[in-house]
């Protein structure tokens, strides 16, 4: 009982860093209908900023620069690179492609940069853990939930209430229409990059603290388990990617925790649990967990 | 809601305006038209006349079509709007009810009004309050459902919202692509009256229709364009009286008389 309360609690946290990642993913898709390729590098600049600057800024200072520069970046891969084939008639497509360039250029550098070195980011849990009630969980892991839960209640509120939510929703379902409003479309999903990028660099902290060794170059690669919490929550949905991200964690958490009941399957099936939650999930629902029904009258 | 401005002078005035698609396609050669202040006017024609393609020269979208003006001006009161980007058209007040409607259909009847009010800006709360007031008091039917999903409303109140939304931006033109179009005859006279209302209360309109009969019941002034160049022009009761408009779009056959006459 008590492994099994520590395992979700595991799982909660893991799926709560996910949901980060897969959040910023799902929003710039609904933005600009691009796969972004290049979010687990976007990950990765964000965590490497923290790792090279809390050493003059402290922790919250190199945060807050990190989140602030990798928002900056992933703008700017919008509005300096995607932006220029907009007119092509394949541009989501195009795009898209060309986000993997930018993922091999941003990954190829920071690789040379931390070489095969791990580097803490100095962050405040350190490796305390504490007990609750009968189960001890890492302080990290507590923070990535809270953290999480204030940040990702942020972005829906965002998305539900503020102008660039409103005018992301209505130009996701229409550009053309946005457009006659006024809406500002290509403000609006820079933005939404932007916005991507910042919630990428969270994630890398917590995915960088204990109990993970520290970040090193294959730390962008946790997009790669995103990816499918987005796709299982629907691709275009919010809340679908957090319960995807959420599903998804606990997933890996349970197969990690209970490795010896499930060598039937194999070593190291946690890794893999992800993708085969993704391939049941779309058995039994094609379109994703919360995807947008056809609400549409004709 | 903005005050009219006095006096009658012309408020849109495109002047010879030339449209390419896709740098080769031309849609529109040398076209002229006014709108005056508070005045209504119609812009008949077939389908692939142009009507579309000249309200996305005003409303700045002809690029997202991949068209461009190549020639000749669009300009509102003081402002060029030609190579300009909705947004400039918007804050000129040049606001455009898209053709089929449009609505967000996932967004809810409330969302929807509050997207119209976006193009101003944080400029304006005031303006945007008052907008709502008159959109509600217009369309009493849109505060009842403020909280479905627009893609859950029939066609003629998708259609009221598509004008509402528009008009959360205070228009001072008001440009309605097929405000009739699919639309049941009963429902087409309401949106009739309250086009009608949306003028008395001092917006200016630029009606594209199919339904002549109803256009040029409502409009001062009419256009009939024809393959990208305008055709025709003159008071609606002049045009009405044309046999070529007769015979064209309003649907009437050529009786005895006229075959004996040709």
């Amino acid at each position: 009982m008590t492994v099994l309360l520590a395992t979700v609690l595991d799982g909660l946290a893991l799926g709560a860093v996910y949901a980060l990642v897969a959040l910023g993913f799902v929003i710039v898709f609904k933005a600009s209908g691009v796969l972004d390729f290049a979010h687990g590098s976007l990950l990765l600049l964000g965590g490497y900023l923290v790792a090279v600057l809390h050493g003059t800024l402290g922790f919250a200072g190199a945060a807050a620069v990190a989140v602030l520069a990798t928002a900056a970046v992933a703008g700017a891969v919008d509005r300096l690179l995607l932006r220029r084939v907009a007119a092509d008639p394949h541009a989501a497509t195009v795009q898209t492609i060309v986000t993997i360039g930018v993922d091999i250029v941003l990954l190829t550098d920071l690789s040379r940069r931390l070489g095969g070195d791990l580097l803490g980011l100095g962050d405040p849990w350190r490796d305390t853990v504490r007990t609750l009630g009968p189960v001890s969980v890492a302080e990290s892991r507590l923070a990535a939930v809270a953290v999480s839960a204030v940040v990702i209640g942020a972005v829906f509120a965002l998305f539900r209430y503020s102008a660039w939510g409103l005018s992301l929703r209505a130009a996701a379902e229409d550009p053309e229409a946005a457009a006659l409003q006024g809406i500002r479309t290509a403000r609006v999903r820079t933005l939404a990059w932007c916005l991507a990028g910042a919630l990428a660099t969270v994630a890398a902290v917590f995915l960088a603290a204990f109990p993970a060794p520290g970040l090193d170059s294959g730390t962008g690669q946790i997009a790669l388990k995103a990816f499918p919490a987005a796709i299982i929550g629907g691709l275009t949905s919010p809340p679908g990617a957090l319960a995807g991200s959420l599903l998804i964690g606990l997933t890996e958490a349970l197969a990690a925790g209970y490795q010896s009941e499930l060598l039937v399957l194999g070593d190291g099936f946690a890794d893999v649990a992800p993708y085969a939650v993704m391939i049941l999930v779309l058995l039994v629902r094609p379109a994703g967990l919360l995807a947008v029904k056809g609400a549409a009258r004709v | 809601m903005p005050a009219p401005p006095p006096g009658h002078g012309p408020a849109l005035r495109v002047s010879d305006v030339d449209v390419l698609y896709g740098s080769a396609v031309s849609a529109l050669r040398a076209v002229s038209l006014t709108v005056p202040h508070g005045g209504v006017v119609a812009l008949l024609g077939a389908n692939g006349a142009g009507k579309s393609t000249l309200l996305r020269a005003v409303s700045g979208t002809l690029r997202l079509h991949r068209g461009a003006i190549t020639g000749g001006r669009v300009r509102y009161g003081d402002t060029v709007l030609d190579g300009r980007d909705p947004v400039a058209a918007v804050r000129a007040g040049v606001v455009q009810v898209p053709e089929g409607r449009r609505v967000f259909a996932g967004l809810t009847v409330d969302e929807n009004l509050r997207s119209g009010g976006l193009g101003l800006g944080r400029r304006a709360p005031g303006q945007v309050a008052r907008a709502r007031e008159r959109v509600l008091t217009l369309f009493p039917r849109l505060a009842d459902r403020a909280r479905q999903p627009a893609g859950l409303l029939s066609g003629g109140e998708q259609q009221m919202l598509a004008i509402g939304r528009a008009l959360m931006a205070s228009p001072r033109l008001l440009l309605l692509d097929e405000p009739s179009l699919g639309l049941a005859p009963r429902m087409v006279e309401t949106i009739a009256g309250v086009i009608r209302e949306i003028n008395t209360q001092g917006t200016a309109v630029l009606l594209v229709e199919q339904n002549a009969g109803l256009a040029l019941s409502l409009a001062d002034h009419a256009y009939v364009l024809d393959v990208g160049e305008v055709r025709l022009s003159g008071t609606a009761a002049e045009l009405a009286r044309t046999d070529a408009v007769r015979r064209l779009y309003l649907g009437e056959q050529p009786d005895a008389d006229d075959r004996g006459a040709a």
